[in-house]
This record gives C-alpha cells, structure tokens and sequence, in this order.
C-alpha cells in the first residue's frame, strides 16, 4: 500500500474516531466513579439531534455544542439521580433511558432531517501540518479532533497524578474507606455522572456537526453501545480506552477498504460487523484469555504486567453507597 | 513477652489526649448496643474493651471515631466536647480507628493508600508521601514496600499501613478493633511491641477491643467489660481472668465435652491432592479421615485451606492426586456428583453464598429437596414441610420468613436445616462467624449429633480455640502448604500460632 | 391501612401515569404541536374502526409473544437484550420453511411454527452461550446479535430471497398460500395467533410459579452463588431460559411474517424486542401483566400511525410515552421507597 494512502487512512482514522474518544473518556470517569452511564446510545443520539437543530436553527455552532452538553448532562444527571438518591437499578434506568433518548431523538428531529447545516471548519494549525507524515496524521484536523486527543491526556493526568483523581478511583473502588477519609462520595458520584454526560453531549454534537454531518433517523446508532464496551475493553484506563477507539476505527477504515477491493461480499456484512467485532472484543477480554495469559509469566512480573492488562472493573461499580 | 502496663509513660506530649465518654446510648430499633456506657481512657496507655461478641464494643467504637452518631451521651476530648459527624472529622480531632477489616483500596498502591485523605493540594506528592511511609515504618520496624498492592498484602501488613498512615494525620487516640483476628504468631509479637511504644514511647492513648482474655491481660493496664451494651465493671491490671471471665460472661461457661466416639471405616482419602488457581498453588496433601472423625483447618486467610476444602466439595478440580469417596474415585467429577454422593459444603457468607435473599424458608427448604422433589410444586405441602423443619431447628421465623429477616444465629440454623438428612461429608467454612456464645454452643451440639452418626467434618476457623477444642486432628496450613497433621491432644494454641505463621511477621 | 395511607398509595400508584402525561405533553409542545389534540388521535386511532382494533391485536400478539418469554430471562436475572435478534431468526427459518416445503397448510403451518420456535431458540442460545461460557455480559451479546440478524435478513432479502419484480424494500415474494396462518375476514388479524399469545402467558405463568424448575430460575436470579452450591445447575438452566425466550420470540417472528405479512421484510421485527422489554418491565415482571400492559402499548403504537397521518408527527411519539412511562414508574418507585420506608440506622 501507498505510504501516501496509508497517511490519509490514519488520518481519517483519528478523525472518525473522535467522538468515540470523547465518549469513552466521559464513560470511563462516570464508571471510574462507580456509576454505569448505560444511556451512552440514546444520550448520543439525542444530543447529536439536539446539537444539530440548535445550530441549524440559530446558525452557532458553539450554541449547538453546548446544547448538546446540557443534553447529555442532564440524561446523566437522570441516571445519577436514579441510582444514586433513588437507588434504583443502574441497568434498568440506564436501558429505558437509551430507548427514550432514541424516540425522542427521533421524534423530535423530523423536521430537520437530511437538512444540511452547519459544520466544524478545518483549523490546520499554520506550522505542525507542515511536517512530513506527522504533521497531515495529527495537524490538519478541526478542533474537536485536537480536543479529543487532549482530553485523552487530562483524563489520564487527572485521574492518575491528582489528588483528586485518587479519590475519583477510591470512590469506585471502596466507597466506605472513602467515606471513612472525609470524601462526600455521593456528591462526587453526582459530579463525576454529569461531567462524563456532558462529555457524552459533545460526542454526540461530534458527530452530527463533524463527522457525520447532519440528521438522519437513527443516525449514531449503535456507537454508543460501542463506546461502552470500549471501556470495558480498555480496562477502565484512559490510555487504553483511547487505543480500543482508534482500534476499532482503524479497523472499520479496513472494512471499507476490503469492501471496495474485494467485490463480491456484501455490504450488510461490513455493517454488521463493527458489533461482531464488539461481541469478540469483549470475549477476549471477559473469557479469561487474559488470565491464562497472564499464567505463563513468572510471579513477580505479573503484578506489572497485570495493571497493564487490568480488566476488573472499579470494584464498587453499580452499586449504591449506604452510610449506616 | 511481658506486658509493657507496668512502665509509666515516659513522655508526655502536649496533644496527649484524654478521652472520656459519659453515658453513651445508641439503639437499633429495639435493640440496645449501647445503653448508658461510660469509661475514661488516660493518655499514654493501652485500655482495653472486653465483651463476647455482640456486646456491644464495636458499635461503642464507631460512636467515638465517629462513624455513627450517639442517640444520647457525651464524648469529651481533654475536657472539651467532642462529638463528630463523620470519620474524617473524628480524625482531624485526633482519633483514628482501625477496623478488624481494614478500610483501604485493596487495588491500589501502599503509597496510594497512604496518600488518600491527606490535604496535599492538587498534585499528588508521590516522592513526599514515599518518604514519610518508609520513616514511619521503619520507626516501627515494619517493612511497607510503597509500590506494592495492598490486595498482596496479608492482614497485618495493611493494619501496619492503617497504623503509619493514621499517625501520619496527627491521630492522637489509636482505636483496634480484633486486630489479632487473621494475622499470625510473629506478627502478634510486632503487633503488641507497637501498641507498647505507640502508648509509652509516643503518649498516645490505645484502646484495645478484644473477646479475647489472654491478650487483654498481657497487653493492657486497665480493662472495661462489656455486657449486652452495658458496663459489666472495669479493673485496672493486674488481675485475675476468673474475675474477667465473671464480668464478661455472668457465669462461669462449661461446654460440652464430645463423647468419645469410636472411629469407623475411612470415609475421604486424599492422594497427594494438589490445586492450582490463579492466586495460589496448594502443595499435595494426602490424608486418610475415618467415619466420625473431626478435622480442623488451621491458618491464616489464603493459606490454602480454603481451597482444600472447596476441592473435597467438588468446586475446585484437582491439578494433581486424586480425592476418594469410600472408595469411589470421585477426582474431576462435577459439584453435582459431590452432593450426589453425600458431601455437603456450607460457606461462610451466610446471605452471599449460603441462602438466597429475597427467597422464604419455605422455597429454600423446596430447593433442597434434590432429587426427591417432583416437577410440580405443591406448596400448601412444601409449607407444612418447612414448617415442621423450622420447629425441629428452633429457628424463629415461619415459612413465608425471608431469609434476610432472620438473625446470624438463625440464618446458621436454616443452612443447617437445609442439609440432607444422612451426609458422609460434611465441610464448613468458619461455622460459628459472628455467632453469640449460645449459637455457637447450639451449631456445635448439631454437628456433633452428625459426627455420631458417622460422618467426616472437616471445618475451618480463626478461632484456634475452637480448631483445638473441636477437632480430633488439625491440618495446619502455611503459605499454600500443608505443614503437618497435628493429634488436638497434643498441641497448644502457642504451637499452632507459630505453625501458621510460618517464618513471616 | 388508614384512610391516608390509602389515598397516599392511589397517589403514587397514579404518579408515574401523571409523570408521564407532562412529560410527553411537554415535549408535543416542543414539537409545536397542540397537545390535546394529539391525545385525542391517538386515543382514536386505536378505536375507530373495527379494522383498527384488530390492528390493536395484530400488534398486541407479538408483543405478548415475547414479554412472555422474558419472564424467563428477567427471572433468571438476565437482560435479554437480544430478543430482536431471535424475532429475526424467527422468521428467517419459517421463511425458509414457506418457500422451499411444500405442503398442505395443515402440516405446513405447524412446521413453520416449530422452525421458527427453533431459530428463534439457537440465536437466543448464542446469546447465552457467549455469556455463560464466554463472559461476555448478556446486554452486549444480545445488542451485537441484533445488528447481525437484522443484516443478516436485509441481505436475504436483497440476494437469494430477492423478489422477481419490484424493489426489495418491499420485502419478498408474498408466501404460497399455504403458509398464510387463517385470518379474520378482511382483517390482518390471525385467530390462531391470539391463541397462540394466550396460551404462551398461560403456560409461562405456569412454569414460573408452579415447577421446580421456575423456582429454580428465581433462586439463580436473586443469587447465582447461593443457588449453585445448593445444588443447582445454574449454567444449563440459565441457558435453557434464553432457548425458552427465543423460541417464544421466534415464534412471535413466526405470527408476523405468516398472519400479518405474508412475506418476509425488511423491518418484520419493528422494534418489538425492545418494546417487549418495556412491557415485561411495566408488568412488574408478572406474568398476568403482561397482557394489559401489552395491550395498552399496541394501542398506543397503532394510535400513533393516524398522529402521522393527521398531524404529521412522527410515530416515535409512541415510543416516547412508553419509555417515559417505564421511566417514570422507575423513578416514583424509587421515591417511595426511599421517603416511606423507615430511616435506616
């Protein structure tokens, strides 16, 4: 293949790939914190609407985003509110929620359907994109892209270098001791569900205002669903949630490119197959696979190779939190 | 190891603190965990709360580090009034508890842990933090590796965590709940040689919790006894154990004394049996136990008598040797052949492993019928059913009781009603858990009925009291191996502590 | 219970209802669309016409079909995501069945019965598969099956099941005449499916509350763990439960494509999955729920097709009540157990 072909294709890769980025990096806080976002398909579909009818109707894309962001913090909120305060299942509100989310996404954004509106201008920044390979892979990009390649760094540096990002990872893990060392966890779960919702808004926004220009009924079906077991697959770890979405993106580019190169095969099978694809990515990473690889290496090079290859969930995830 | 009670503190700080409490009560419904408890605690000793479980202690505890507030009663700290709303609160004040579970992030780092909680602004200060552990710890004489996870550490590891980490705030009143229940021998012997120097060296005031006699004798230089939530009396040290054991108990208690039985045909054989998990490698055991006999499994937590006992269950298969059943080769069969083959296995999560919340006596004693029940259920029979066995077993509830209604005693005696009637094997994980005296007499008056009809019980406990009392012969377990079969006869509890400690502490 | 406590309890009872009505009343507003008017369509449209009301029932078999089969799931404490997937199935093995067999309708019909109910059982037993011995959690599975099957058929009928004349988003050639389940006259309706629906909420009903087997599920739902050292064997009957489910699914698969279509569609299952999921949810998981709740939900849907016509609002309206309503039934239930039960401690 073409180096010059191969350039584009990481290119586009990253660019496709960002709302899933941005929604992984929302998902991984709010689960981190112990609360399950199950919403994260009907939240994008509806913020993608949300997000596209409100710059369609008053020109702004900035508008538009931050419609999109109440969208999706308010859906967390309802998920935060249901099983934090309410103590209700996270599954079951998280899965009417998806529904609804949808109908509502549908229902609501008729009229605006296969409109064109506005979308997020190239920002190539003046000297990077300059720069053999690296500058066309990383610096010709809008801003969302550049955003969600920053944002991959914050979570990390958040959650692993700050103060408070330890205790976003005692509040998922052990609650109680949390509590016992003077952290509000509910309140942090609360602040915790929105954030990563309001992050969940802007990848929805992504997609109807960058990468999938427009409304269309059930436009990002599905990608939420994707997003979730993105960050199961990536064990929780932002670096690795990062790496499962350009995975999957680069590996959906493979698809399209197969499809046009190899006739024949039909296209319902590309369609079908970036959830196939979900559905073998989980097995791997829930079957145990990992644990008989983790046996053959010695003991004391386990524990490293371990938290690299860590796939249990913050221990306290979807439960409530009950003082006594 | 002499008792450090004797030496008077030799240097008093001036945040030495003392702490009184007047009147404390607190109820649970109609339930008086505390009712009208009163005690002082002078700096620069070590104080120890003495009562049988389910006194009342641990609730006295909770109210003074601040984990519940008090329904009536005062708490003052050097004459000021203190109560707190919340555990952080209590410890910016000075008081600091360590729980018998220690309340850490088992999946974090010891140096996570130690930075957790601690007001160092946004960053976290990693180097900072490392230094400060290690001083702390080597203060002590305890080796605290920072980078580890605290899931890798034993018990008394993360207490020295807990312990390093609580002086490092500033705490001035160290609480211990059961701290000696899970470590071992060894790390007793540190264990009380840091109580010692925290209450004579560093002034600060120790409050021991313990049902155990012989370590609140030893270690403190006053005692407070419980007694269904109320002060039983206080003694100052020296004393007497008759004198405690009459303040804890009311009564001097006799147990019963197991009927000599005679020993039948083998029942289990265990050719170098061997299991290979993911955590731990349990070395080969071989063992040959007859009808009738008791075996208790003495060690520490996940030391691999745990996983002996889940391989006789059939829940583990073997990676080595082979398991006999009278006779049967029963190596890699299923869990179902196992039950089929008369082997019962009762874990010790009562409500987690053993019942199932949400389902009534009556459905439960249903799903125990294996094999015996038809495909249709007649519930106006399977209710009569459980109701007869319910009166057999004296457990207070009726069949429509749901099972997380019932007390601990009463859940205990459900999972034994719910055994079938003639078992060849029977195995149980820490059977009399959180359980009053007269439960645990009650389990026991059960399981030896079983015993004199000839079946093999092989149990495994905390208590090395009970696994001496109880057992006709004790396996001792370190570190994934079996160390020795020891006769109950002719050992002590100092000899088993030291066994499953191995050479660590 | 005090004169109170009983007016307490009909309010709450009525909450989520209310709940729901400003919800949706809110959100026709946002449409611009006038509120009381839509509530009357719909109310209408479902009632108008005998021919209405037996779509009503066209919709409210499937529907039941496969709330029922849920019950198996939902006790077992599984999310049975996938039961649009094995809808699919459904209809792909009884599609198969109309147009390469041929029989009498006598023996044609029950055969596509039980190979719909069979299709339908396998791919709910792939679903089970890949999280009892894969790990892989059943909502994910189920979610990723869907999207294969729903691929899988859209090919079908665009390739070997394409139709002689016309486009494929007609679906297939209509069905020999033999594999048309017998209708009411004139109508879309099918006596033999309500039979069928009826019969399925009797029998589940029967299995859950009065087999050893029913006891069982429950016992692995409400804790895995406990039931299996009791004795149980959780895996086989946690598989069997989703082959119970699916062969109900299938078999509503079976209804659509032999009473209602007569062909194979693109879109046969219609959301009707993840509408039963609502259903068996709002019913409590009852099986004498399933039902009424069911029926109120096909008539909601049908009433929703004159709001389109009528007033040009997307059907989805439909699906907007629904989902708020199960929402709202969370949420107030979620109130009242945390205002009226006693304060813990």
């Amino acid at each position: 293949m073409e180096i010059a072909l191969l350039i584009r294709i990481l290119s586009s890769v990253l660019a496709d790939a960002s709302p899933l980025v941005i929604a992984g990096m929302g998902e991984t806080i709010c689960e981190r914190a112990g609360v399950i976002n199950l919403s994260l398909d009907g939240s994008i579909m509806l913020s993608a609407m949300s997000g596209f009818a409100v710059a369609y109707l008053t020109g702004n894309l900035l508008l538009g985003f931050l419609a999109a962001m109440v969208v999706g913090a308010v859906i967390a909120l309802l998920i935060a509110f249901a099983s934090i305060t309410l103590r209700q299942d996270q599954v079951a509100v998280g899965f009417v929620l998806t529904l609804l989310g949808a109908e509502l996404a549908n229902f609501l954004g008729e009229p605006f359907v296969r409109r064109p509106g506005p979308r997020v201008p190239h920002m190539p920044i003046p000297f990077l994109r300059d720069i053999p390979v690296i500058g066309e892979i990383f610096f010709t990009h809008d801003i969302l892209v550049y955003a969600s390649i920053l944002l991959i760094v914050l979570v990390w540096f958040w959650i692993f270098k700050t103060q408070a990002g330890l205790r976003l990872r005692g509040v998922g893990e052990r609650p109680e001791a949390a509590f016992a060392r003077g952290v509000n966890v509910n309140r942090l779960r609360y602040l915790y569900a929105v954030t990563g919702g309001a992050l969940v808004g802007i990848a929805g926004a992504a997609y109807s205002l960058s990468v999938k220009l427009g409304w269309s009924e059930g436009h990002t079906l599905g990608n939420g669903w994707i997003a979730l077991a993105i960050v199961i697959f990536g064990g929780w770890h932002p670096l690795r949630v990062a790496f499962g979405a350009y995975l999957f993106g680069a590996l959906i580019s493979l698809g399209s490119i197969l499809q046009r190169s190899i006739p024949g095969v039909p296209t319902q099978v590309f369609q079908a197959a970036p959830f196939a694809l979900m559905i073998l990515v989980l097995l791997l990473v829930s079957g145990g696979a990992l644990e008989r690889l983790l046996s053959f290496f010695p003991p004391r090079m386990r524990r490293l190779v371990g938290e690299a290859l860590r796939v249990a969930p913050p221990a306290a995830l979807g439960k409530p939190f009950v003082t006594e | 190891m002499t008792g450090c009670r004797l030496a008077p503190p030799l240097l008093l700080t001036r945040e030495a603190m003392k702490v009184e409490l007047r009147e404390i009560r607190k109820y649970f419904g109609p339930v008086r965990a505390n009712d009208g408890i009163s005690l002082t605690v002078e700096p620069g000793t070590i104080h120890g709360l003495l009562g049988e479980n389910g006194a009342g202690k641990t609730t006295l505890m909770k109210v003074l580090s601040g984990y519940l507030t008090p329904d009536g009663g005062r708490v003052l700290l050097d004459g000021k009034e203190g109560l707190f709303s919340s555990p952080a609160q209590a410890i910016g004040k000075g008081i600091g508890m360590l729980h018998q579970d220690p309340l850490d992030f088992p999946p974090l780092k010891v140096v996570d842990n130690f930075l957790f909680g601690r007001d160092s602004g946004f960053l976290q200060k990693r180097e900072e933090a490392r230094k400060e552990l290690l001083e702390l710890s080597g203060r002590f004489g305890f080796t605290l590796e920072p980078e580890a996870y605290v899931n890798t550490l034993t018990v008394g590891e993360r207490q020295q965590l807990e312990i390093v980490r609580l002086l490092s705030l500033g705490v001035e009143v160290l609480i211990f709940d059961e701290p000696t229940t899970g470590i071992s021998a060894p790390q007793k012997v540190t264990l009380f040689a840091t109580l010692c120097r925290l209450a004579q060296e560093e002034g600060k005031s120790v409050i021991f919790v313990s049902h155990k006699l012989e370590e609140v004798l030893e270690l403190c230089s006053e005692v407070t006894v419980l007694r269904r939530g109320k002060v039983a009396g206080q003694m100052a040290m020296p004393c007497t154990s008759e004198e405690l054991v009459r303040l804890m108990f009311g009564q001097v208690i006799t147990t019963r004394v197991a009927e000599e039985v005679s020993l039948g045909d083998p029942v289990l054989e265990l050719r170098g049996l061997g299991v290979h998990t993911y955590r731990l490698d349990l070395s080969p055991v071989s063992l040959k136990v007859r009808s009738g006999e008791v075996i208790g499994l003495a060690g520490l937590e996940g030391s691999g008598q745990r996983l002996l006992l889940r391989a006789c269950a059939g829940l583990i298969k073997p990676s080595r040797g082979s398991i006999f059943l009278r006779g049967e080769d029963m190596s890699g069969k299923s869990y179902q052949k196992f039950l089929d083959a008369g082997v019962a296995y009762l874990p010790a999560g009562r409500l987690e492993e053993g019942l199932i919340p949400g389902l009534n006596l009556a459905e439960h004693f249903v799903l125990a019928r294996r094999g015996k029940a038809s495909f249709f259920i007649n519930w106006a029979l399977a209710r009569r059913d459980a109701g007869r066995k319910i009166e057999e077993f004296n457990i207070i509830g009726n069949p429509s009781t749901r099972v997380e209604g019932l007390s601990g005693g009463n859940q205990q005696r459900a999972l034994l009603a719910l055994l079938p009637d003639s078992l060849r094997l029977l195995l149980l994980e820490h059977p009399t858990r959180g359980l009053d005296v007269e439960s645990a007499l009650w389990v026991w008056d059960r399981l030896l009925e079983r015993r004199e009809e000839g079946t093999v019980i092989l149990f495994t406990s905390t208590d090395l009291d009970e696994i001496l009392e109880r057992s006709d012969r004790i396996l001792v377990f370190s570190g994934g191996k079996m160390l020795e079969i020891l006769d109950a006869k002719r050992t002590n509890v100092e000899q088993l502590g030291y066994l499953i400690g191995g050479k660590r502490g | 219970m005090t004169y109170s406590q009983r007016l307490v309890n009909l309010l709450l009872g009525l909450a989520p209802i209310a709940l729901a009505l400003i919800f949706s009343t809110l959100v026709l507003v946002a449409a611009g669309a006038p509120p009381l008017e839509a509530y009357k369509h719909l109310l209408q449209g479902a009632s108008e016409s005998p021919a209405k009301i037996a779509d009503v029932l066209v919709v409210w078999v499937p529907l039941v079909l496969c709330s029922a089969g849920l019950l198996f799931t939902f006790t077992a404490g599984l999310w049975n995501i996938g039961v649009e997937g094995q809808i699919i199935f459904g209809v792909i093995f009884a599609t198969w069945v109309a147009r390469n067999i041929y029989l009498p309708a006598i023996l044609l019909l029950p055969l596509m019965i039980v190979a719909g109910m069979i299709g339908g059982a396998l791919w709910g037993l792939l679903a089970g598969t890949l999280k009892v011995y894969g790990g892989v959690h059943e909502i994910f599975a189920g979610l990723g099956l869907n999207f294969v099957a729903i691929t899988t058929n859209i090919w079908l009928i665009a390739k070997p099941w394409r139709p002689e004349l016309g486009a494929t988003m007609q679906g297939t050639d209509p069905f020999q005449p033999a594999a048309w389940l017998p209708r009411l006259a004139g109508l879309r309706l099918s006596p033999v499916s309500l039979l069928l629906a009826l019969m399925a909420v009797v029998v589940v009903f029967f299995i859950l509350r009065g087999t050893l087997w029913g006891l069982q599920l429950k016992a692995i739902g409400k804790n895995v763990r406990s039931a299996y050292l009791l004795g149980i064997a959780t895996n086989r009957h946690m598989l069997l439960s989703f082959a119970l489910c699916g062969a109900l699914a299938g078999l509503a698969g079976v209804v659509q494509v032999s009473g209602v279509w007569g062909r194979d569609i693109p879109q046969i299952s219609g959301g009707i999955g993840y509408l039963a999921l609502l259903v068996t949810m709002l019913s409590g998981f009852r099986a004498l729920g399933v039902a009424p709740v069911a029926l109120f939900f096909a008539a909601i849907g049908v009433g929703a097709a004159r709001l389109h016509l009528r007033m040009q609002l997307d059907p989805s309206l439909a699906g907007v009540l629904e989902a708020g309503l199960v929402l709202s039934v969370l949420l107030v239930a979620g109130l009242r157990a945390r205002l009226l039960m006693p304060r813990e401690g």
